[in-house]
């Protein structure tokens, strides 16, 4: 254990520096840049709140930061998911020729995501401010929800960056998966419009507690009840150890398919 | 003492034929048709290596060669048995790793620096040797796709052999870039020989061994063939 913390802390460089390739690459040669990842959820927002204002009619109350406060953080857990599943095999040509610990890997793509999801929450802000929602005290504890979806989306991405080596199929499945994950989670949608009979979707669905603290916060400006805090701490934790088990279980035979 | 390799042996399952899938693989786990056959790269391998001395491996293509440099650098796991390092140990096996080509040369010199395992500090103030020894200032900020093959090859043969580490793992790169450059590889590799670095080298160069090494492991079907003094074993390879 504790030569793994300082395996840990010799690479956090490594980790640094591949966090910031992550992001440079995404946008090199774009004229905005980084700007990018403000104005992508921005624009998603306007074309959906077109189609959702104007097509379909649901009775939500400031669509845009509902939308907004929902999406957000679901595009973080699907981004980094979808860039985490291949880092390993990706990565084989490296990882066969010199010794770097693997999880560095999948972590750095959790990581990088997280950045993205910050310029995302400057959007929000923005749509915040410019809808006249009242900003309470209790948005200062909104970076506890966001750490905590961290430690979850770091499980998954350990859980999918495992298996994907073995099954190369993974990554084209999980933009299906992702897909029904979308449409089963209430982001553009009422949780109330789900019948009655598919209610437990929502009880099953760990992304879900995570985005209604979030919107408790942002809409509401209260603080989540204890009962959901310890709900997406509890989701959190029990996802990351699962995947840190799985990873280390399997990392020594990483590289018989790589 | 600074390497003990103790009777490492080295198991790969190779299929028969690639399993593409999840499907296939499920379908031919079911039928009990998932046959692969059993290949031992590396079998009982045992040697000591003392510090100060210039190893060098000889075998012909498949003895294992590789294999047994890559567990000693500890980028594979042996399948049993064990190695213990004593020192730091710097692997000149594939230069370049992790090089991103959309990067510039002074982006991917901390790129690279960092997956060999260097701190920030380290890097920013050796930056400039690096550059120097490579001889790339104009190019310091182009995109490394722009690079000939010879530029990145000085670039990564510099960033590698930036400490001088207590062990140096040498696997065929003495040929890196043009003769004036490979000539400055060769000297710089002495040097550390000199410093009193242990060494372990791997080639085809019977020529290259006899210059540079002290001792000889000759590699045959993942089994040590023979182990001893540079001149002895390296007459008994080529008469074999």
């Amino acid at each position: 254990m504790k030569t793994r913390i300082l395996t840990f802390i010799k690479y956090r460089y490594l980790l640094k520096q591949l966090v910031i390739r992550d992001i440079k690459v995404k946008y090199k040669r774009s004229i905005l840049g980084v700007l990018w990842s403000i104005l992508n959820p921005l624009l998603t927002m306007a074309v959906l709140n077109i189609v959702f204002s104007e097509f379909f009619r649901f009775e939500i109350d400031n669509f845009i930061v509902y939308y907004l406060s929902g999406s957000i953080l679901f595009s973080f857990m699907s981004e980094a998911t979808g860039m985490a599943l291949p880092s390993i095999f990706a990565n084989g040509p490296l990882l066969t020729k010199v010794y770097i610990p693997k999880f560095i890997f999948p972590l750095s793509r959790a990581i990088s995501s997280f950045v993205n999801l910050g310029y995302a929450t400057i959007a929000l802000l923005i749509m915040v401010i410019i809808t006249g929602v009242k900003i309470t005290w209790a948005y200062l504890f909104f970076p506890i929800v966001f750490l905590l979806l961290l430690v979850f989306v770091i499980g998954l991405c350990f859980i999918f960056s495992t298996y994907a080596v073995f099954f190369r199929d993974l990554q084209h499945l999980h933009g299906i998966f992702i897909l029904i994950w979308t449409y089963i989670t209430p982001l553009f949608y009422p949780p109330s419009i789900l019948p009655e009979k598919y209610q437990w979707l929502l009880d099953v669905n760990p992304i879900y507690p995570f985005i209604v603290a979030f919107r408790e916060i942002i809409l509401n400006g209260s603080l989540p009840s204890l009962y959901l805090f310890v709900s997406c701490t509890g989701i959190a934790t029990i996802t990351f150890v699962l995947g840190v088990i799985l990873f280390y279980k399997n990392q020594n035979k990483f590289i018989m398919y790589l | 003492m600074m390497i003990e390799v103790n009777n490492v042996s080295m198991k790969f399952n190779l299929y028969k034929e690639r399993i593409g899938g999840l499907k296939e693989y499920i379908i031919k786990k079911i039928k009990g048709e998932l046959k692969y056959e059993e290949f031992w790269a590396l079998r009982n391998v045992t040697f000591n290596i003392n510090k100060g001395q210039v190893v060098g491996i000889i075998g012909l293509n498949g003895a294992g060669k590789s294999t047994l440099l890559k567990i000693i650098a500890g980028v594979i796991r042996p399948t049993s048995g064990y190695v213990k390092i004593y020192g730091d140990i710097a692997p000149l096996i594939e230069l370049g790793a992790g090089f991103d080509m959309e990067l510039t040369a002074r982006e991917n010199v901390f790129l690279n620096g960092a997956i060999l395992g260097h701190t920030e500090k380290f890097l920013k103030e050796r930056f400039e040797e690096i550059i120097d020894f490579s001889e790339l200032h104009e190019f310091v900020d182009v995109p490394l796709k722009n690079f000939s093959s010879g530029m990145v090859a000085r670039l990564a043969f510099s960033i590698a052999t930036l400490v001088e580490p207590k062990i140096l793992i040498v696997d065929e790169i003495l040929s890196v870039g043009d003769i004036k450059f490979q000539q400055k590889c060769e000297k710089r590799i002495k040097d550390m020989i000199n410093n009193g670095a242990t060494v372990i080298f791997v080639s085809h160069s019977i020529k290259q061994i006899k210059e540079l090494c002290d001792t000889v492991i000759w590699l045959e079907k993942g089994q040590i063939k023979m182990l001893g003094e540079v001149d002895k074993v390296c007459d008994m390879y080529m008469d074999s």
